[in-house]
């Protein structure tokens, strides 16, 4: 089991997902997104390659309305 | 006036009113707004996303297309340099390597005055990355001439508060920056109606930010149209040129001969 923080919450996962897969668990499929883990981008490319490990921290965002 | 576009980083736009698209009461009625305000350059922010949201909820990319638009994403709520870079960087991967944006880092939440020693820090960094930087400042020249020659595309003096509607206070400074910094000087922040946009344009500047001015309007579309209108009779202005001030005499508009009974 792992456990990583999302947005500042906590989760676990019985085993890693990938990006990818962690994407399709949150229903963002096809949603415009970014993603940092651990203060790096993950480039969209890399979405499937990616898997997260234990402590891992992710920003995802979106673009919302903003002055 | 068709050809006299606002240029920045290269790249001309036809409207010299920038819009920000928070604080309106649904995307409906923001992009009647945006619509009204005739701008082409329209600042978004960038959140977290809601965990566990509807996935089929209507963003706000869905009303205002990227592809109508040139989105200005910024860095609200940022305090320092750090968090500005960082979301920046974000918004960068989340937009297909958007490059223009807007910094701005805050001092403290109740005034949200800009903390220019971060803001400097930031801009260097980002410029150096290859973003396009229209900054957001305080209204010090000084630091407004650092900020050009780090390579910000843009730089943007509040013109009061952000969110207060004062207008301009200290026309004097936005004057010193305009003399000195060559990139465009766009005022945002604390333009509250149609005249403070006029006064920031005929004073000079390439153009106006603001998002409460319209949103935060009775009629937010209405408002939106003064605003257009304000932005373009102040440049036509500050291109005509003013007639010289004269202080302690009048002169006749009349002609001064051919009265009757003289």
């Amino acid at each position: 089991m792992i456990s990583v923080s999302i947005n500042g919450a906590p989760q676990t996962f019985d085993a890693a997902p990938s990006v990818s897969e962690l994407i399709q668990q949150m229903q963002l499929t096809g949603k415009r997104i970014a993603i940092e883990r651990n203060g790096e981008i993950v480039p969209r490319s890399l979405f499937a390659e990616q898997r997260l490990a234990d402590g891992d921290k992710l920003e995802i965002v979106v673009a919302v309305g903003g002055g | 006036m068709s050809n006299d576009t606002l240029t920045i980083a290269g790249k001309a736009y036809s409207s010299r009113l920038l819009v920000g698209t928070g604080k309106y009461k649904d995307f409906a009625q923001t992009r009647a707004a945006i619509n009204a305000s005739g701008a082409d350059i329209v600042t978004v922010a960038i959140r977290r996303t809601n965990i566990g949201q509807n996935s089929g909820e209507a963003s706000l990319l869905d009303f205002l297309p990227p592809s109508e638009f040139t989105y200005l994403p910024n860095t609200a709520g940022c305090y320092s340099a750090d968090d500005a870079v960082r979301t920046l960087r974000l918004a960068r991967e989340l937009l297909d390597d958007h490059r223009l944006v807007k910094l701005e880092v805050l001092g403290d939440p109740q005034s949200l005055y800009p903390n220019v020693v971060e803001t400097l820090a930031a801009a260097k960094t980002l410029v150096k990355e290859g973003f396009e930087v229209m900054v957001y400042t305080s209204d010090d020249p000084i630091i407004a001439q650092q900020l050009e020659d780090i390579g910000c595309a843009a730089i943007m003096p509040l013109a009061s508060l952000i969110g207060s509607g004062m207008g301009i206070l200290n026309p004097w400074n936005l004057q010193l920056i305009l003399e000195r910094v060559k990139v465009p000087v766009i005022v945002d922040a604390g333009v509250g109606t149609a005249s403070d946009a006029a006064i920031a344009m005929e004073l000079g500047c390439q153009g106006v930010l603001m998002n409460t001015a319209i949103a935060a309007a009775q009629d937010p579309v209405l408002m939106a149209s003064a605003m257009k209108k304000a932005v373009e009779a102040g440049r036509e202005a500050y291109l005509a040129g003013r007639m010289p001030r004269k202080f302690y005499s009048a002169t006749p508009s009349s002609p001064t001969s051919g009265m009757i009974g003289r």
